[in-house]
């Protein structure tokens, strides 16, 4: 059974946010568990097991260095979910800061701060972040910061749209009339009614971090070893393709498990909030 | 119903697939017999190897392109090129040359011994770029005194001078086209460059005039790849034949097995060391430093690193050489007199600090393996990546504001780089100067042989850096090829007796 | 009037958005630790010789005047010379664009040939095979890096199959075959990610008018569904996937850099990435400044377009 729009009832529907939120949610626990325990330690390397393949040394094998891919995948989950986590709330707390104030605040400010903010959308993130990488030197700091500055006008222009529809609303006009501050209105009433496609967008957004952070350090920009990181995985796994093909595919199915995990709640939660609307990117 | 088939759902997938499966067709590369394709991973920014930093420059127009008065031949041995002959005085004061006649710069113009003084004192002139010239900064005064005589005056003895002359850095230009040499270089070489599309590749030609024996292939091109995995797929997909100095060394093993390759692992000039700076403690420390070396297994670091290939070496030399002394037993692998030698020093509890680590794979992936070694002594190394060669060169090499960096030296003979002052090692040793200055002045093979042997013993006791291995240079060519250099005694790309066997 | 006078608006703001931008940009670009002079000459160069290189390159002047002249330059069409290759950096940019350009193009290309055909099929039925297959794939290829399914592709394509090189450009002047044949993995790798989004985004927007009265006419017509929906719901689902593509455009070439990366392609990206390692400092601000213009431009186009299409504004002056 489908409904008008093509969303399935009940079931399907349910689909995404069910899977979703076990994938993220393993992940969570799994980054988690690693702060506690992992199979063996993920620094420790043992040079002459080095490149077993899954099942023999470990059960998802070993690296370059002999180090047990499971541990490292496990540490690295912390890695990457943390500086998502980290560059997401960065992004989102200013952009969701800067829309909110955008709409509030009436035509002038407005049209100023989208002005500014049309400036860093303009810069070209990938290059953009190297570019910092290469004033901050490499490292998580600069990881969060390069993901997180390129969500600032993303988030600022889906919290300004949102919140500009609810300004319109008929209890804003009864809350000035109740002699409310715009600050206080914006925070009483604006968020709370956007806060839905916010989480929404948090989730979508959390996905592209974990990619952007996989880019930045097989390129050399993220966190320095010995700390694992998903993307230093598939960077120093290019060489060994063809004599030890776990090195790249591990590491890459655990980028994608992940990012398919958030954009899978993402949509999940779209889909419970509003499901007159389809699944659209 | 035709245009439902046509503009149907399939139909773009259908096109798509038509257009990929005709290219697929069509051979990826077609190739004239005759032509060599050789893969460097840096490209140079300009092609004079005597202007600038000189290691990419020469790696495509040394010999190719440049030639010297003399010439480091695939042995590391001087031999003579544009000189035919020359005599040294028996003060080491005095260099004549005879310099070879009939010999034609590819703009037409004549060798002889004016544009021969000129390229020397265009190096030593005070607005020179040369990045080797402190090398020759002991010839006095170039003269010449007929057309194919040309005589250096030294201001003190250099043994070594011969060797140096033999560099890229050192070859000889012709006055008038010097000042565009960078992007149209022209030399005496049996090549002569026709093209160079920057950021890809540098095409050359067989230069019909040229006065030795003739290449015995028609174009030559210089391709610059810089990842190891592309260079591998270049050369797999036949766009390439030659990668002289192979970055992979974990992918080697699968080009030895493969039967369109001839492959050689052979000796190379850089060795690789982890560089401390002796000013500061607890480095200023000899007890500290050498049991930093003792935690170190130099055989599992290769293996790791390099997978196996490539030499341990206990000192700054490399094996290629032939005043080359293993002298990995001085301090050996040992945890346990490590930490007593830490004990000792006064730092029984050990202590951390912090290796800024050039962006190179070597280089980052030594790193981690001595983090792990060191962490079995007590020390805790904190890893920071640097900028190579951007952030290190002003952070490490001239400010010297480091504890500890992993680099390799790629200079051949460059074992006098420890009594310099200033350098980034801090390290100042009268008995080391003294050896390289005796080596300066050695008159005689065997004094020279026993001046590097004395400096290597002195490192290696003193260890102002971590010895650990030399690097291999890995060839990997078509097995069609011949007459490809084995060892690399010069970075070079030396194509000048390459011929296809087919 | 007002059609023109908001359109000449949003070309002022753009344009004072570009020039902030070149101020933000100058600003990091000099902020890079090293010094180009001594990065180009290398670590046994001497005092006197790294002053005078930095005389040649103008590194010397006060920051401002260099700015300034920066800016002069490319207002007369100047965007200066290379420091490390000594060539003038449009010459450079453009030859780089002759790879990127193209690249981006067939990606793109390549994208919307898979992604409405897909789209619109699962749109046909939704909830059916066909929809959950192309809503897995779609989900799929959006969560995947594109460097890694370029890393597969060499693997698998290139070296296991022997179809298409593995890297390198053999250049456009030794014939179109073999140069598309060096574009075709990359645009593969780049369009991947950009396939599965504007699937998601056909299929959404043919959804929404799948019940329209139109589409219910033609049906009653006679035509099948599936003729329907090419003929008269494909047209009409066509502006959202071309926004979308237009918006994503600016993006998809300044973040070739990786793809180009792991292909060896002289693109715009390596040429900036590398330029940036050596501390070719003019080449890097320029291909910045660049790429920030297009985002700009586009933004302007966009606008115009809505301008345009938008009978209110267009009716009235």
């Amino acid at each position: 059974m489908t409904d008008r729009h093509g969303k399935p009832r009940g079931l399907r529907r349910l689909m995404n946010l069910r899977i979703g939120a076990a994938l993220t949610g393993m992940w969570c626990v799994v980054a988690l568990l690693s702060r506690f325990w992992t199979p063996a330690d993920p620094t420790g390397m043992n040079i002459a097991q080095r490149l077993q393949p899954p099942g023999v040394g470990g059960v998802l094998g070993t690296d370059q260095i002999g180090r047990d891919i499971a541990s490292v995948i496990m540490s690295g989950a912390w890695t990457s979910l943390g500086i998502a986590g980290l560059a997401t709330c960065l992004g989102g707390a200013v952009g969701i800061g800067l829309g909110l104030y955008a709409a509030g605040m009436g035509k002038r400010t407005e049209r100023m701060i989208m002005t500014v903010l049309g400036v860093l959308f303009a810069f070209p993130p990938v290059l953009s972040a190297i570019l910092l990488g290469a004033i901050l030197g490499p490292g998580a700091l600069t990881a969060v910061l390069a993901i997180g500055v390129f969500m600032v006008p993303v988030f600022a222009r889906i919290t300004r749209s949102a919140a500009a529809q609810i300004w319109t609303r008929e209890y804003i006009a009864a809350a000035f009339m109740a002699g409310k501050t715009r600050l206080r209105i914006s925070m009483e009433h604006v968020l709370p009614n956007i806060a839905g496609q916010l989480v929404v967008q948090v989730t979508l957004q959390m996905g592209l971090a974990i990619l952007a952070e996989a880019g930045l350090s097989y390129l050399g920009m993220g966190v320095a070893p010995p700390t694992p990181s998903w993307g230093r995985m598939l960077a120093d796994s290019q060489t060994y393709l063809s004599s030890a093909p776990h090195l790249a595919v591990v590491p890459g199915l655990a980028i994608a498990l992940a990012v398919l995990g958030l954009n899978l709640l993402g949509d999940g939660l779209r889909d419970l909030a509003d499901p007159r609307k389809g699944g659209a990117g | 119903m035709a245009m439902t088939t046509l503009s149907g759902p399939r139909a773009g997938l259908f096109w798509a697939g038509l257009i990929c499966a005709a290219l697929a067709m069509v051979p990826a590369f077609a190739q004239g017999d005759r032509s060599v394709t050789f893969v460097q991973a840096v490209e140079p920014q300009g092609l004079d190897p005597s202007v600038g930093s000189p290691v990419a420059a020469g790696q495509v127009t040394w010999q190719n392109v440049f030639e010297g008065l003399v010439r480091i031949d695939r042995n590391g041995a001087v031999s003579p090129q544009l000189a035919e002959s020359w005599r040294i005085s028996d003060d080491g004061l005095r260099y004549e040359f005879q310099l070879q006649k009939d010999v034609k710069f590819h703009n037409g113009a004549p060798f002889d011994s004016a544009s021969a003084k000129f390229s020397i004192d265009r190096i030593l002139s005070d607005r020179s770029t040369n990045g080797q010239k402190a090398l020759y900064s002991v010839i006095e005064e170039v003269s010449a005194p007929s057309p194919y005589r040309l005589v250096l005056r030294l201001n003190r003895p250099a043994s070594n001078l011969l060797y140096w002359l033999g560099f890229p850095a050192a070859v000889m230009v012709e006055p008038q086209s010097a000042p565009t040499d960078q992007t149209q270089p022209v030399g005496t070489g049996p090549f002569v460059v026709t093209e160079w599309r920057k950021g890809d590749r540098v095409v050359m030609r067989a230069n019909a005039d040229y006065w030795g024996d003739a290449p015995e292939i028609d174009h030559l091109v210089a391709r610059f790849i810089a990842d190891p995995q592309a260079q591998a797929a270049a050369l797999q997909s036949g766009q390439a034949d030659v990668v002289a100095e192979f970055g992979a060394p974990e992918m080697f093993a699968r080009f030895q097995s493969d039967p369109r390759f001839t492959t050689h692992a052979g000796t190379g000039e850089m060795e690789v060391v982890a560089g401390m700076n002796n000013a500061r403690p607890p480095f200023d420390n000899p007890d500290v430093r050498a049991a930093l070396m003792m935690a170190i297994d130099r055989t599992q670091l290769l293996a790791a690193v390099n997978s196996g290939l490539g030499t341990p070496i206990g000192s700054h030399f490399s094996p290629a050489s032939p005043f080359y002394e293993d002298l990995t037993d001085v301090y050996p692998y040992d945890p346990a007199r490590a930490r007593a030698l830490l004990e000792k020093a006064g730092y029984g509890a050990g202590f951390s600090f912090t290796m800024k680590v050039p962006t190179r794979a070597y280089a980052q992936r030594s790193a981690e393996i001595l983090q792990a070694f060191f962490q079995q002594i007590g020390v805790d190394a904190r890893i920071e990546s640097s900028d190579f060669p951007a952030s290190w060169i002003g952070d490490v090499f001239r400010d010297t504001n480091y504890d500890m960096t992993i680099v390799g030296h790629a200079e051949p003979l460059d074992i006098g780089i420890y009594a310099r002052d200033p350098y980034y090692f801090n390290y100042h040793s009268p008995a080391f100067e003294a050896a390289i200055s005796g080596i300066d002045q050695a008159t005689t093979p065997q004094a020279r042989r026993d001046g590097y042997r004395q400096a290597q013993e002195i490192l290696a006791r003193d260890v102002p850096a971590l010895f650990l291995y030399s690097a291999p240079k890995l060839g990997i060519w078509n097995k069609d090829l011949a007459g490809l250099w084995e060892n690399g005694p010069v970075p070079a790309n030396d194509m000048t007796d390459v011929h296809w066997l087919r | 009037m007002a059609a023109f006078k908001r359109i000449a608006g949003r070309v002022v703001v753009n344009g004072i958005a570009l020039l902030l931008a070149s101020v933000v940009i100058f600003a990091l670009v000099k902020a890079a630790p090293g010094d180009p002079a001594q990065i180009m000459l290398g670590t046994s160069a001497a005092p006197d010789t790294l002053a005078a290189l930095r005389v040649q390159l103008g590194l010397d002047q006060p920051l401002i005047w260099q700015y300034l002249g920066w800016l002069q330059g490319i207002v007369s069409g100047d965007m200066g010379q290379s420091y490390t290759y000594d060539v003038p950096v449009s010459g450079l940019v453009a030859s780089r664009a002759a790879v990127t350009l193209p690249l981006a193009a067939l990606a793109s290309t390549g994208a919307v040939m898979l992604a409405v055909p897909l789209g619109v099929w699962a749109a046909a039925r939704p909830g059916g095979g066909a929809d959950i297959a192309a809503t897995v794939l779609a989900q799929m290829g959006i969560a995947v890096p594109n460097f890694w399914i370029a890393i597969v592709l060499i693997l698998t394509v290139s070296l296991g199959l022997g179809y298409f090189p593995a890297g390198g450009f053999p250049g456009w002047q030794s014939g179109w075959v073999s140069a598309l044949q060096a574009l075709i993995l990359p645009a593969i790798s780049l369009g991947i990610p950009q396939a599965a989004v504007l699937t998601r985004v056909t299929r959404a927007a043919v959804l929404d008018l799948m019940h329209e009265d139109f589409i219910r006419t033609a049906r009653a017509k006679g035509l099948s569904l599936r003729q329907a929906l090419w003929r008269h719901a494909v047209p009409n689902a066509l502006l959202p996937v071309v926004t979308m593509l237009g918006l994503q455009i600016p993006f998809l070439i300044s973040g070739a850099v990786l793809v180009e990366n792991v292909f060896n392609l002289p693109g715009i990206g390596t040429l900036a990435y590398q330029a940036l390692a050596q501390r070719d400092l003019i080449v890097v601000q320029n291909v910045i400044l660049l790429f920030a213009a297009l985002v700009l431009v586009m933004n302007v186009l966009t606008d115009t377009l809505a301008v345009m299409l938008d009978p209110r504004l267009r009716g009235r002056g």
